[in-house]
């Protein structure tokens, strides 16, 4: 099922009232071509389960497992990706443009 | 972000009223600002630009960076006429992220078998409109062929902010719809109509024809400024 912006908030708050530690990663900034707008939202539990995007897919497996350390942390993150990065040849944006990602935990 | 903000910021979003989160990107501090709150907010003035656009995004203010996450409430998609194409569109606008209601007083037509997934009343629109609210994220699609249903549904979207109003019918039903609306006194309002409607794609069945219904919509909802933001430009 294609999931909206709505049921992805919710899902995180359904998550986080059944005893689960969430993260929430949103689109903050967007250079050049970008495959999701600012503000798109990918929710992440304490499992890795996982819902909405951030991309196209291709930083989302990275993002996941840095929302695993804000959840252990609890300090939000903001995270780069793009080209011009150094995580590129494991989690770059094929499209060649640069987002940065907000990661925050659910508290 | 703390729970009861999320919650908070869900709450609106049901309720279809817009709504700020305001983040500060260096401490991850963080505050709720619905939509009636805006002017008495220290960032007043650009929360209230980025509410008409609709777009989250970031600003800076007194040195400090801050992130927008603007909540606009989900399009809705009314079609007046439960009929053959509103089974085509109803689907299709859900997917594309409408909220779908479909009304019509003939409860043959009317019936959730017919229309699983939406909301669904079997009820004359005037009655239903008012308490559904007509308000400046809906698009509203007369599709009965028949102007007892139709034509009370289209006095009242002509009254309201609706972003998309369009009818169903050829240019000779269209050209005696508007005399009908001469006589009510809405002339003006009715070059706001969609009619015949949906984009020039050829369409035949009537899946096709909800294709160029839903992007008729699509174009009025993202391609042009919202009808209340043009006024308030004016």
């Amino acid at each position: 099922m294609l999931t909206t912006d709505e049921d992805i908030l919710a899902k995180a708050e359904d998550w986080r009232k059944a005893g689960k530690a969430v993260a929430i990663a949103t689109v903050v900034d967007t250079w050049g071509s970008a495959p999701r707008p600012v503000g798109s939202h990918l929710v992440i539990d304490e499992d890795g389960n996982f819902l909405g995007s951030v991309s196209g897919g291709c930083v989302e497996g990275e993002v996941v497992t840095e929302a695993l350390d804000v959840i252990e942390a609890g300090k939000p993150k903001l995270l780069e990706f793009g080209v011009a990065d150094e995580t590129a040849w494991r989690a770059g944006l094929s499209c060649g443009g640069r987002i940065a990602v907000y990661v925050e935990k659910v508290d | 972000m703390r729970l009861n903000l999320l919650s908070a910021l869900n709450e609106e979003r049901k309720a279809r009223r817009a709504a700020v989160l305001v983040t500060d990107l260096a401490d991850g501090n963080q505050r709720l600002v619905r939509a009636a709150e805006v002017a008495r907010d220290p960032l007043a003035e650009a929360l209230d630009e980025r509410l008409r656009m609709g777009k989250s995004g970031m600003i800076e203010s007194g040195g400090k960076r801050y992130f927008l996450t603007v909540q606009a409430p989900p399009p809705r998609l009314i079609a007046v006429g439960a009929v053959h194409v509103s089974q085509a569109l109803a689907p299709m606008a859900k997917l594309a992220g409408y909220d779908v209601t479909i009304v019509d007083p003939r409860t043959a037509f009317a019936t959730p078998e017919r229309f699983p997934d939406v909301r669904v009343i079997a009820e004359w629109p005037d009655k239903v409109l008012p308490d559904i609210g007509l308000d400046r994220y809906t698009a509203i699609a007369l599709l009965t062929h028949d102007p007892k249903i139709d034509d009370p549904a289209l006095n009242l979207a002509l009254k309201a902010e609706c972003f998309y109003i369009g009818a169903l019918g050829s240019k000779k039903t269209h050209a005696k719809r508007l005399e009908r609306l001469a006589v009510a006194g809405l002339s003006v309002q009715a070059a706001r109509i969609h009619a015949p409607i949906g984009l020039d794609i050829g369409a035949v069945s009537p899946a096709e024809i909800a294709v160029s219904i839903l992007g008729e919509i699509v174009l009025s909802l993202r391609k042009k400024p919202l009808r209340s933001e043009k006024d308030r430009a004016a």
